[in-house]
């Protein structure tokens, strides 16, 4: 055992020295027309060294330490330990918890800087996306992989609709949902009878395939250049820019009489999102207590006996897909005007995984979790910016640590009407 | 109660069922036996329309469900205990027998889970423990249970029994024939030919896709044949 353990550390070790060196130690530098390579300072080779030690040691006393982490209260997995809480306590303390949480998000854009709420909101999009997939994904038990489509539905639908017709934020939102809940239904049925790898396999073939015709649809969606000049949302008529662009409008700071700035947009806009954030996770709460919620757990858990139970598949299936989707149209067309520019740039294969990611990662079909972990996941790579090349391999590495030490979730899905028992 | 007649049964190319007939009159208690691979199974799901009977027909008190959708035919006062079990793993027990009367109206639910909780006392224990940690024999229990709790007219059993103690086998039977009395038809898919009769009104015995033998339960077991083909002599 502990032979091997060393082998394996040793193993371990040396392929973290193979990857690290070359990626942090060798740089490629142009110089006039040659590019030479340089080799890394000491500082640099000392802590690749460094690191592999670490490794090295974490290897070798894996078992060990693994045992202590077990051993903390609070990693434990499962609950099995929790003593079992009044129900309705908790559930009690849950709602104050979050109506807390979103008083304080109310006004909490008051009081910072314009980057901040700016973040903030795409924050708010993610946990609007990850709500919707979590329907999908953490309830029905369908692996959709190419969720990020319908998001790309409703950023069209709002992109395209001003831009031919003139039409406003307002009347975009529910037309870019629904648009987008008609896509979703549209695809539902070719997947009606597809399960787990292939159902995922499809999903990602008809999220490439949305993407795809955007960018070659040029006369239509302006392909890679994408669409530009979408217009920001308006507050009863009134605008948040300087001049008012469009006639029979009035400016939001002349008719209060403040003086303009660019914040009232922002916060604006952040606004907008967290109302939609929260109806989002209201109604999809609202679902899950409803017969419909109990069918997608139903099929999630066993299709066959779903089945035997008289629900029908094609019916738990599409509907789904369709409030999936119809939530994705909605955080769409808030992207669209937050960003004011869209392309299929932003609705690659990488939207779709992160917020699968972000489902995974906050406990599949819990929705405090999910939020959770959508704010992390966004709010992260920002924080290290410093490090923003190595992104990708932190967040792959707090996925595999995730996977270790909490498979379930950061929140695992409660329901409703369960207690836990110590007999678990 | 139930016709079935002369079905044929196709997964794709291969016929698994070639015309067979089967009835189950109202009240009774139906054993189908016959030897793994048979066809069992499959007579059971086309009953459900998954698959739908190629040829032939079904009826169902009187109606024509031939080519019903699985689930109107499941919501007309049929319920099912598919093979091996099929409890909602992450789900618990309460709440297994919940997705049980999904159709029905939440006072109804209330009488018919104080009914299973009666049939099953074993159950009431478990009530919050998850159904996927739960012994082979009580999961088999939390799934005629589940099937109870849509109020059937008419159970159909796929292999009760299996992969179960000497001793649960016979509570099962006993719950089967409990039912009976409460006035549920019961058509019984067993391998357990001993019991499977002995209970049974009347029996059928399904040889690769046809009925090869039809009559009472009793006179099947006296069946030299079947003795020794199904008793182990
Ligand atoms: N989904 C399927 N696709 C193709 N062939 C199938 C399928 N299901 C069953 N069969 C075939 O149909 C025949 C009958 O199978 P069935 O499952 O009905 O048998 P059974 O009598 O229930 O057997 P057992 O006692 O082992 O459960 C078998 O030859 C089987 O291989
Ligand atoms: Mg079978």
């Amino acid at each position: 055992m502990a032979a091997q353990n060393f082998r394996h550390a040793l193993f371990c070790a040396i392929v973290t020295l193979i990857i690290a060196y070359p990626i942090l130690g060798l740089n490629l530098e142009a110089r006039g027309i040659d590019i030479t390579l340089t080799g890394a300072d000491t500082f640099t080779v000392v802590m690749v060294f460094i690191a592999a030690v670490v490794v090295f040691a974490f290897q070798l006393f894996r078992d060990g330490i693994m045992e202590t982490f077990k051993s903390l209260p609070g990693l434990r997995s499962g609950g099995a330990h929790k003593e079992p809480m009044a129900e309705n306590r908790r559930a009690r303390i849950e709602s104050w918890v979050i109506t807390g949480i979103v008083v304080l998000a109310l006004f909490w854009p008051f009081f910072v800087s314009r980057g901040s709420v700016d973040l903030a909101t795409l924050v708010l999009i993610y946990v609007i996306l990850a709500l919707g997939l979590n329907v999908v994904v953490g309830l029905a038990g369908l692996l959709d992989l190419g969720y990020v489509a319908f998001y790309a539905v409703g950023a069209y639908t709002f992109a395209l609709l001003s831009e031919y017709l003139g039409v406003s934020f307002w009347l975009a939102l529910p037309i870019g949902a629904l648009l987008a809940a008609l896509f979703g239904l549209v695809l539902g049925f070719p997947v009606l009878r597809l399960r787990g790898d292939y159902l995922a396999i499809v999903t990602l073939g008809f999220g490439e395939i949305i993407r795809i015709l955007l960018n070659n649809w040029t006369s239509l969606t302006g392909g890679p250049n994408g669409i530009g000049g979408i217009p920001d949302p308006t507050l009863f008529g009134m605008e948040f820019g300087r001049r008012v662009k469009e006639e029979g409008n009035v400016s939001f700071h002349e008719t209060f009489g403040i003086a303009y700035a660019g914040e009232h947009k922002v916060i604006f806009l952040y606004l907008i999102a967290l109302v939609l954030a929260v109806f989002t996770a209201l109604v999809i709460r609202r679902f899950m207590r409803m017969p419909v919620g109990r069918a997608w757990e139903a099929l999630r858990e066993d299709e066959i006996a779903a089945r035997s139970l008289g629900m029908s598949r094609t019916a738990v299936k599409l509907s789904a897909f369709t409030i999936g989707a119809f939530f994705a149209g909605f955080a769409g067309t808030v992207f669209a005007s937050k960003q004011g520019f869209i392309s299929p740039e932003s609705f690659v294969f990488l939207e779709s995984a992160i917020i699968l990611a972000i489902v995974v990662l906050g406990g599949m079909g819990s929705q405090i979790g999910v939020i959770l972990a959508a704010v992390a996941v966004t709010i992260l790579p920002e924080l290290a910016r410093e490090f923003s090349e190595y992104r990708m391999l932190i967040f792959g590495a707090a996925m595999v640590l995730m996977m270790v030490w909490r498979p379930q979730g950061l929140m695992p899905m409660r329901r409703i009407h369960i207690e836990l028992k110590g007999q678990e | 109660m139930l016709v079935v007649d002369n079905i044929h049964t196709h997964y794709g190319k291969i016929e698994a069922l070639h015309g067979v007939s089967v009835e189950v009159n109202k009240g009774e208690i139906v054993s189908l036996i016959g030897a793994n691979g048979a066809g069992k199974t499959t007579l059971l799901m086309s009953v459900c329309g998954n698959p739908q009977a190629s040829s032939g027909r079904i009826l169902l008190e009187g109606r024509d469900i031939t080519t019903a959708p699985t689930a109107e035919i499941m919501r007309s006062g049929i319920a099912i205990v598919p093979e091996g079990r099929r409890v909602f793993p992450g789900l618990t027990v309460e709440e297994n027998l919940h997705m049980g009367g999904f159709f029905n109206t939440k006072s109804e639910i209330q009488k018919s889970l104080e009914h299973v909780y009666e049939l099953f006392p074993r159950l009431k224990e478990r009530e919050h423990q998850r159904a996927g940690t739960m012994s082979g024999g009580e999961q088999q229990m939390l799934a005629i249970g589940r099937a109870l709790m849509s109020r059937p007219r008419m159970i159909i059993l796929d292999e009760p029994s299996l992969g179960l103690a000497p001793i649960i086998i016979a509570q099962i039977f006993e719950i089967i024939g409990q039912l009976r009395d409460e006035g549920i038809t019961v058509f019984l898919v067993e391998q357990n030919a001993h019991q499977a009769l002995s209970l049974a009104d009347r029996g059928y015995v399904l040889e690769t896709g046809r009925i090869r033998l039809h009559d009472t339960g009793k006179n099947l077991l006296a069946n030299p044949e079947i003795r020794e083909a199904y008793l182990g002599g």
